[in-house]
């Protein structure tokens, strides 16, 4: 049961790295980007090539992994996306899905379609539990919980240089209202690529730290962006606890769900996420008065 | 002089070439026999297409789950077929109001909240969908689809045949029955509303449209043709699987409206031509790697701006010039 638990909060901690940079580009510009799962699986297969091909140690990858998917999302966003924002939704999704459709072609020609395996160094396999012999309470394993860490960890700074620092409160201000902001002398657009070259980078960051538990193929952008558009819909835009707490009952359900009704699968997550979309249609967490 | 009323129905008027256009299509399958079962998808895809466009380019919902209807509707008419009757008329009739149920309990979901909330809602019913024809094996076959589906003949007469003349001549006509009705829909007072809602919701609820309710009866109707074109998918080729509820195929119509323009029926007809024969020309070059060509070909389009390619956007720009 609490290890059930445990694992939820480690999937839905993941969720929320990978879908965070999403939830916040998506209230900052109004832009449905259905590709965002692409910096996530580009993050990945970084990881997995730099550590078969160079024996590159698994903790130097992750920051490689994140300025990959990070470099990437700037080039892309000054480059196809700018033009984008001021289309309707429909355009956007249309053009964010063809960039989803060419990334999984792309993966696939240069790295096959197979599923790629992560070798773990040996500190992070295992699993240490609590508990005796046949009643074990609590099991953890322990790369779940160097997830768990990392991903506590960041989201920590996240709330921090949102709250804190300058730069939080500009792009807070944007998010808000961005033609005001932009007349109050708040570089709106270099505040927005800033900001999306961060979130694809976490993307990169959370494919990479994904790889083991989510699985690595080419068709990884189009099997999580549903997952992800359900973390920032029943979330919310407006603040980053939002999307923290429905990636963490989104990771809860999804694994309980399948743990005790195997039968019915992702079913639950699905019918959970129509029901509160329609108590809630803008979403679980919403400040008053926001947009 | 034409009145105000006859200038006002002018444009939707049935004009003779299209009359011209249907015999010319419908002499397709004979002129062509060994392409019968090609005209026959189109002609689905075609329906599936003017479908979308009900929601999307008249009434502006924007949705990727649409496909929930048309698997709805294959799944219903075909296992109609193989447990109840054979009849392929009869199965039509039960996936159309099969789907126009499913249609109207989900036309709950998308009366409220953003653009995102409702792509969410609609890709989510397509997914659970998908989701419960994967796991009910006992019932849909799960994922090796349902098989051994025997259709009867065509009102009694008309043998469905190894080449598909039959089938296509039964798309079409259905096509084309769908087509006039959803003509008469967009084309009626009640269709100019809806357009008053795409347009401007808030406006639109305030010369006393009801938007709700619009909303509703819009997605229902699309939903029953919808299901049509999924009964008409599921009896001509005698099989219904999973694929029939995947976000491709939501993909697909939507990607089909853009190239043959949004809020324009024959758009959606004149897409499915030219997508699936560019699916068949780009497949049968690199079968494999098709959908890096189709997304690049996305990607291209929206930058440059898809209102371009739209043959409406020409005719109603050279109307603007002559006026």
């Amino acid at each position: 049961m609490l290890t059930l638990l445990f694992d939820g909060i480690a999937y839905g901690m993941l969720l929320f790295i990978l879908a965070v940079g999403l939830s916040v580009t998506m209230g900052l510009m109004n832009f449905i980007n259905l590709a965002h799962g692409a910096f996530a699986m580009v993050g990945g297969y970084i990881t997995v090539v730099l550590m078969q091909r160079w024996d590159i140690p698994f903790l130097w990858c992750l920051p490689l992994a994140f300025g990959g998917a990070a470099l990437l999302g700037a080039v892309l966003e000054r480059s196809l996306y700018r033009p984008m924002y001021r289309k309707p939704h429909l355009d956007q999704v249309l053009f964010s899905i063809g960039l989803a459709f060419m990334a999984v072609a792309t993966v696939d020609y240069f790295m096959g379609s197979q599923q790629q395996i992560m070798q773990l160094p040996e500190w992070l396999r295992g699993r240490t539990e609590i508990g005796d012999g046949e009643n074990i309470v609590l099991g953890m394993g322990h790369y779940r919980l160097f997830i768990i860490a990392v991903c506590t960890v960041l989201t920590v700074a996240l709330q921090y240089v949102l709250t804190r620092t300058r730069f939080g409160s500009r792009l807070r201000a944007s998010v808000d209202d961005s033609r005001v902001a932009a007349g109050l002398g708040i570089p709106v657009n270099q505040v927005f690529a800033l900001t999306f070259a961060v979130g694809s980078g976490l993307a990169g960051l959370g494919g990479a730290l994904g790889a083991e538990v989510l699985g690595l193929d080419p068709t990884f952008p189009l099997k999580f962006m549903v997952y992800f558009l359900i973390v920032v819909a029943v979330g919310g835009t407006s603040s980053i606890t939002g999307p923290l707490l429905a990636a963490l009952l989104l990771g809860v359900a999804d694994v309980a769900g399948k743990y005790y009704v195997p039968k019915l699968g992702a079913f639950i997550v699905y019918a959970l996420m129509i029901a509160i979309l329609i108590w809630r249609p803008q979403g679980l967490f919403v400040r008053k008065g926001a947009k | 002089m034409m009145d105000a009323r006859t200038q006002l129905l002018s444009p939707t008027h049935w004009r003779w070439y299209e009359s011209l256009l249907w015999i010319g299509v419908f002499a397709l399958p004979a002129l062509l026999p060994s392409h019968s079962l090609i005209i026959n998808e189109i002609a689905i895809v075609a329906l599936f297409a003017v479908s979308l466009d009900l929601v999307l380019g008249y009434t502006g919902i924007v949705t990727l789950g649409h496909a929930a209807f048309l698997g709805f509707g294959a799944y219903c008419a075909a296992l109609f077929a193989k447990f109840i009757h054979p009849d392929p008329l009869l199965g039509l009739i039960v996936g159309i109001l099969a789907a126009t149920l499913l249609g109207a309990l989900c036309s709950v979901t998308i009366l409220r909240g953003s653009d995102l909330t409702r792509l969410m809602v609609t890709l989510g019913v397509a997914l659970l969908l998908l989701e419960l024809a994967n796991k009910l094996d006992w019932l849909t076959g799960g994922s090796d689809g349902l098989q051994g589906v025997v259709m009867g003949p065509l009102l009694g007469r008309f043998e469905f045949d190894l080449y598909g003349q039959t089938a296509a001549w039964y798309s079409l006509s259905v096509l084309l029955l769908l087509f006039g009705l959803a003509r008469r829909w967009v084309h009626s007072p009640w269709g100019a509303t809806l357009i008053a809602v795409r347009d401007n919701p808030l406006r639109a609820a305030a010369i006393g449209i009801s938007v709700p309710s619009r909303l509703a009866m819009v997605y229902t109707l699309a939903a029953s043709v919808a299901g049509a074109a999924g009964a008409l998918l599921a009896q001509t080729t005698g099989f219904a699987s999973l694929d029939v509820f995947a976000l491709e195929r939501s993909a697909d119509a939507v990607l089909m409206l853009v190239i043959g323009g949004v809020g324009w029926l024959y758009g959606g007809v004149l897409g499915a031509v030219v997508f699936k024969l560019m699916h068949d020309i780009i497949s049968s070059i690199t079968p494999q790697y098709w959908t890096f060509w189709m997304g690049l070909f996305l990607v291209m389009l929206m930058l440059i701006g898809r209102e371009r390619l739209s043959p409406s956007h020409w005719l109603k720009k050279t109307k603007g010039d002559q006026a």
